[in-house]
């Protein structure tokens, strides 16, 4: 008993310790997104939210702030990575559990986390030497575009999308494949029926990490897209992204102009709010990917 | 009676380990027959080599023949979809899918091609019946089959694999992870489902084979030591080793 006295003093100061370390991450993270709201609020209200959301004219010269055209943009990219990205990434980590070879899976999965750690600038730089003048040559347009753009990205997402379903997918009890084998189940019914249902939380959540990614890339995306601040109408124009537009212009922007770039942040980070809020996308993922999905492949 | 399903020389491998030696057993229809003996004497291998389940196993060599109405299991041609149809299995732990009671009933059907959805609903509800959980599920088929208790999930295994209509059902110790109650209530449906299947079950409690089964193997190091009626090898064995075993001196 009196071990416990000298115990609970040592277990209180630690305690403290953890909870200002903890509270001090949080606080970091609400000083930063206040920070934002304080530079970019005003301006939002100045020029009234419709008017900010819906205008397409980006034109801090002339006093025009409507970012309709990079939230599009955004849009465009992100739904293009994810339509590259998904079924690269998903059928990649099936192929590696389900159906590779032991040590196939060991050499592979190292390489594609290894595409991880490649810089997002050399992405881009790939992206302008090769890919861009592949799509003006062979399908028109200035070449640097939504697709150059999905494409680089559907890339750089697999490795986020690749590592989480992978280890989902392990994760999945030897039980029930062998289950319904058992009920004479062939291979791909027992991973379809069974093994994806029961992965399919991990699979979703490596794929709003992944959507993430995304549409938080820079770099890449401002060297591949051409970043001209219009509404895209096919994927073969060029396209400004929300990040784009902040890291394009920051740079040089004071006043009114430089508010706006903050209010174009508010509007990101409203964004990867609501991704990151993932029980809606969940749902909405089911519905609208995994469902389909069904009738598709049965 | 004849054997419905027959092993002739069959001799199994994994990598250097010799598990099972020049088996030879039959197993007859209708019955239910007991494998017992210490753990790693190969009667789970053998039962897994019933169906083919071993297959999924690299680095295995199989020799012999496992005869099921004179086809050969263990041939090349053989179709492990239709073969598995017929041969059943029931695991250890019960592994009930992580679907709806209902989808795990219908798992089966589905996959062997039935769409009608009438039909499949009546399967689903006969085949609840015969593994008496009708009464107790029939207001819970859309509830998740992981949430009901686990001697229930392990008869939702053999509700399941009834329904896929199996001539043989393999239970690799199917009792293991249930208490003494629970375990019972499977025992009791064995013996239903006996009048229509031929079972064979692994087993490490011999109460439950000297309960159950009416022929029962001995192995022993990956061999047959004995194989009998269960009432011969539990009262008047007629080798030491089934005699040591069965009075509790090893193993």
């Amino acid at each position: 008993m009196f071990v416990k006295d000298n115990m609970s003093t040592k277990d209180k100061l630690i305690t403290c310790v953890i909870y200002t370390v903890a509270f001090s991450a949080i606080s970091i993270l609400l000083l930063i997104t206040i920070f934002i709201f304080r530079k970019g609020a005003p301006l939002i209200f100045k020029i009234g939210i419709p008017n900010f959301i819906m205008n397409k004219t980006w034109a801090p010269l002339g006093s025009q702030y409507g970012i309709f055209s990079m939230i599009m943009g955004t849009i465009w990219i992100t739904a293009g990575a994810m339509i590259i990205g998904i079924p690269l990434g998903v059928s990649c980590s099936i192929y590696l559990v389900e159906y590779a070879p032991l040590i196939i899976r060991k050499i592979l999965k190292p390489i594609i986390e290894l595409l991880a750690g490649i810089p997002s600038v050399v992405y881009g730089f790939i992206g302008v030497v090769m890919l861009a003048p592949f799509i003006r040559i062979h399908m028109g347009g200035p070449g640097l575009s939504v697709l150059a753009g999905s494409i680089i990205l559907g890339i750089m997402i697999l490795p986020t999308i690749v590592g989480i379903s992978i280890d989902t997918l392990q994760a999945v009890p030897n039980s029930y494949r062998e289950g319904a084998l058992a009920l004479g189940a062939t291979k791909w019914q027992s991973i379809y029926k069974v093994v994806l249902p029961a992965a399919r939380n991990g699979i979703i959540a490596s794929i709003i990490l992944g959507m993430g990614r995304a549409i938080g890339e820079t770099m890449a995306v401002i060297m591949v897209t051409g970043n001209s601040a219009n509404v895209p109408h096919s994927i073969l124009d060029p396209v400004r992204t929300l990040t784009s537009n902040i890291a394009l212009e920051m740079g040089y922007a004071t006043g009114d102009h430089q508010q706006a770039l903050f209010s174009t942040g508010i509007v990101l980070f409203i964004f990867i709010m609501i991704i990151n809020t993932n029980h809606l996308l969940k749902i909405y993922f089911y519905y609208l990917l995994y469902l389909p999905l069904q009738f598709f492949v049965l | 009676m004849a054997d419905r399903l027959y092993v002739k020389n069959l001799n199994f491998c994994y990598g250097s380990f010799h598990a099972l030696k020049n088996i030879n057993v039959g197993f007859k229809d209708k019955t239910i027959t007991a494998l017992i003996g210490p753990s790693g004497c190969g009667k789970s291998t053998l039962l897994r080599c019933l169906n083919r389940m071993n297959d999924l196993i690299e680095g295995i060599k199989i020799t012999g023949n496992i005869f099921l109405d004179e086809q050969d299991v263990l041939s090349k041609k053989t179709d492990l979809i239709s073969l598995r149809k017929r041969v059943g299995m029931v695991f250890q732990r019960p592994n009930p899918f992580p679907l709806t009671i209902y989808e795990n009933v219908s798992f089966g059907l589905e996959v062997h091609g039935v769409n009608n959805k009438a039909q499949i609903e009546h399967i689903v509800e006969k085949s609840l019946k015969d593994a008496w959980l009708w009464d107790d599920l029939k207001d819970k088929l859309s509830h998740p089959a992981l949430s009901i208790p686990l001697d229930q999930q392990q008869r939702l295994c053999i509700a399941r694999l009834l329904a896929v209509e199996p001539e043989v059902i393999l239970m690799d110790e199917p009792c293991s992870s249930l208490d003494p109650i629970s375990t019972m209530k499977i025992e009791e449906l064995m013996f239903e489902l006996k009048k229509k299947y031929s079972i064979v079950i692994v087993t490490h409690n011999m109460q439950q084979a000297a309960r159950i089964s009416q022929y029962s193997g001995f192995l022993l190091m990956g061999e047959m030591i004995e194989f009998d009626e269960t009432s011969t090898i539990f009262t008047n064995p007629k080798n030491q080793k089934t005699q040591d075993y069965i009075t509790g001196r090893f193993g």
